[in-house]
């Protein structure tokens, strides 16, 4: 007798993605499938997708979509879940479009307390667009902008979204999680469920940020790109639990 | 215009509006403060919560458009107002709820610019209305009211326009249509006509329908290209069904002004002061300025031989109307920019010249 213990979440459309190889989109969204079948909650979500190579995910998530203008995702997702309370509401935003352009609508919709999930992929690079300079790229990092590495003097430094947000009045949840081996992608998985718990529960923003390998704009090799994640991003970035108004306590991060 | 019967109130025409919101339903308002329509949110803030809306304060006017385009995809009544420097920063928003066919209104009590500008009215966005005003090759149907019962009729108007053709319509007034104070009355003259929105809103999938995704942007060969030509269509529907106009005093006019707005007030005082002199004007007021009254100009300049434009700018609707006159009749211009109120006198002087 057999046990089925993995298979395809439902809500995950059964196609070949157009990700580079080593990318953390296609587990990022596998996850966010996870999500919405753990809680049943296909017939309820609406997600928002702004511009940035994951304004596609619309091609591989069995859910109502739409997609946004770039740094938009938070003002569209206010509209809709100001609107109609009862739809299950997540935006996935990379670092250009929640960090950068749409930094002002980052703050105010996690000030407010927007009743949305948020999952906020940090590569530390623009994707779509060829591999520019991110508002969280690291010092020294050589992009197509920055072609002697980011300097502090010029471009100043990363932004840390979690630590930032972490503290506004309105927010529930806000955890830094990681894609770069199996242990850290169940973290991720866990995360990500609990965000979209809380906001069932009627609790308010909730934010996961991922880090997450932009392979080709790296110009690294999958498992390369992989490491430079785990210890390159993570000294900028540390992982962890930064704000849970759902637990005891303020959360195990550093 | 026909008469309205019912109970009138002297109300200050941003009031008219945002109650004109309400009685055609509008469920949710996303704005941000900007003078000189500070009186729509404000009375919108307890307003709309009495009826069982949602109004926001939202933190810019890049946000509040974003708002309403979210609003907007489950299918709820939803509107912003702000004035024109807002309304520059909502180009984009209102680019993406034209692409994505999507319902909402917005309307823009016009200051002056370019720039900060000042605060006083004017007429100096009309190009901006008229050519869709954000990137791209699209058009919002754009509504002039002159009064603040009309501020009231078109906002409510403007619903029923959004649902018909699943796109942003807008209302535009000025600083002075704005702020001033008329007797109206607060009740509309016909029962709104809100469409079953189920076929395309995002509610979620529910019952097993497949997914539904709301976008502008399509990859695939020549589907952009169709996207392009279905709205081309809708807008040819537009232009056929939806031109407004008010025309008065023109049968036996020798001459007429074309105005809209405000600048159509100013219009009227000199109308009647020309006629009162034995000068037989008339005048032709665009109620919509897209879609343009092409057709009913151009039957104008074929029995009124000199025809003057007055705009509260320094020439824009006037480039319409030439390209529905003609060789057909003579057309004057006359304008005053950034605040500058034409007087009656300047009027009557300009026809006088024709």
């Amino acid at each position: 007798m057999t046990t089925k213990v993995y298979e395809r979440p439902a809500s995950l459309i059964d196609k070949t993605t157009h990700y580079c190889g080593g990318c953390g989109h296609g587990t990022a969204h596998k996850l966010v499938a996870e999500a919405i079948d753990h809680f049943g909650i296909r017939d309820r979500t609406v997600g928002v997708a702004p511009a940035g190579c994951s304004v596609l995910m619309y091609e591989y998530l069995d859910v109502d979509t739409a997609e946004s203008a770039h740094g938009r995702a938070l003002a569209v997702a206010t509209g809709l879940k100001r609107a109609n309370p009862d739809l299950i509401v997540f935006t996935y935003q990379g670092d250009g479009d929640l960090a950068s352009i749409g930094l002002c609508e980052t703050i105010h919709a996690a000030n407010r307390g927007e009743k949305v999930v948020v999952i906020f992929i940090n590569n530390a690079v623009y994707g779509m667009t060829g591999g520019q300079m991110a508002p969280t790229t690291l010092i020294g990092q050589r992009t197509t902008t920055t072609p002697a590495g980011r300097s502090v003097v010029n471009e100043g430094g990363p932004l840390n979204m979690a630590e930032m947000i972490a503290p506004l009045n309105g927010v529930t949840y806000c955890e830094r999680v990681a894609l770069f081996d199996a242990k850290h992608v169940r973290k991720a998985r866990k995360a990500i469920f609990k965000a979209f718990e809380i906001q069932l529960n009627g609790g308010g923003f909730a934010i996961v940020e991922i880090l997450s390998a932009c392979v080709t704009n790296l110009k690294m090799t999958p498992l390369a790109a992989q490491e430079w994640v785990a210890d390159a991003m993570v000294k900028q970035f540390p992982l962890g639990v930064f704000k849970d108004e759902t637990a005891q306590g303020d959360g195990d991060a550093v | 215009m026909a008469e309205r019967t019912g109970n009138k109130q002297l109300v200050k025409g941003n009031v008219a509006l945002a109650e004109g919101a309400v009685q055609a339903g509008c469920k949710c308002y996303f704005g941000y403060p900007i003078t000189p329509q500070n009186a729509v949110p404000e009375y919108l803030s307890w307003r709309l919560p009495e009826v069982g809306g949602t109004f926001l304060q939202a933190e810019s006017e890049v946000a509040s458009i974003n708002m309403v385009l979210g609003a907007a995809l489950t299918g709820a009544r939803v509107m912003t107002s702000s004035s024109s420097p807002g309304i520059s920063l909502m180009q984009e928003g209102i680019s993406f709820l034209a692409g994505d066919q999507l319902p909402a209104v917005i309307v823009n009590m016009q200051r002056c610019g370019p720039g900060l500008g000042g605060i006083q009215p004017t007429q100096g966005d009309y190009f901006q209305a008229t050519r869709g005003g954000g990137h791209g090759d699209y058009r919002t149907l754009v509504l002039a009211p002159a009064n603040v019962q009309e501020l009231f009729d078109f906002t409510y108007l403007a619903f029923d326009l959004a649902d018909k053709y699943r796109n942003p319509i807008l209302v535009l007034g000025d600083a002075i249509l704005g702020q001033m104070k008329e007797p109206a009355i607060l009740e509309p003259d016909h029962p709104r006509e809100e469409p079953d929105k189920s076929g395309w809103t995002l509610t979620g999938a529910k019952d097993g329908r497949p997914l539904r995704n709301i976008r502008s942007m399509f990859l695939g060969e020549g589907v952009q290209e169709q996207l392009n030509y279905t709205l081309r269509e809708k807008y040819d529907r537009m232009e056929r069904d939806e031109v407004r106009y008010d025309q008065r005093w023109c049968d036996d006019a020798d001459c007429a002004i074309i105005a809209f707005g405000t600048a159509a007030r100013i219009a009227i005082s000199a109308i009647h002061e020309a006629r009162d002199e034995g000068i037989r004007v008339g005048l032709f007021r665009p109620q919509t300025l897209y879609p343009f009254p092409f057709d009913a100009i151009r039957s104008l300049s074929e029995r009124v031989k000199r025809l003057l434009v007055l705009e509260l700018n320094t020439g824009q609707m006037v480039e319409d109307v030439r390209a529905a006159v003609g060789d057909r009749a003579a057309v004057g211009f006359h304008g005053r920019p950034a605040g500058g109120l034409p007087s009656v006198t300047e009027v009557l002087a300009k026809i006088e010249e024709l």
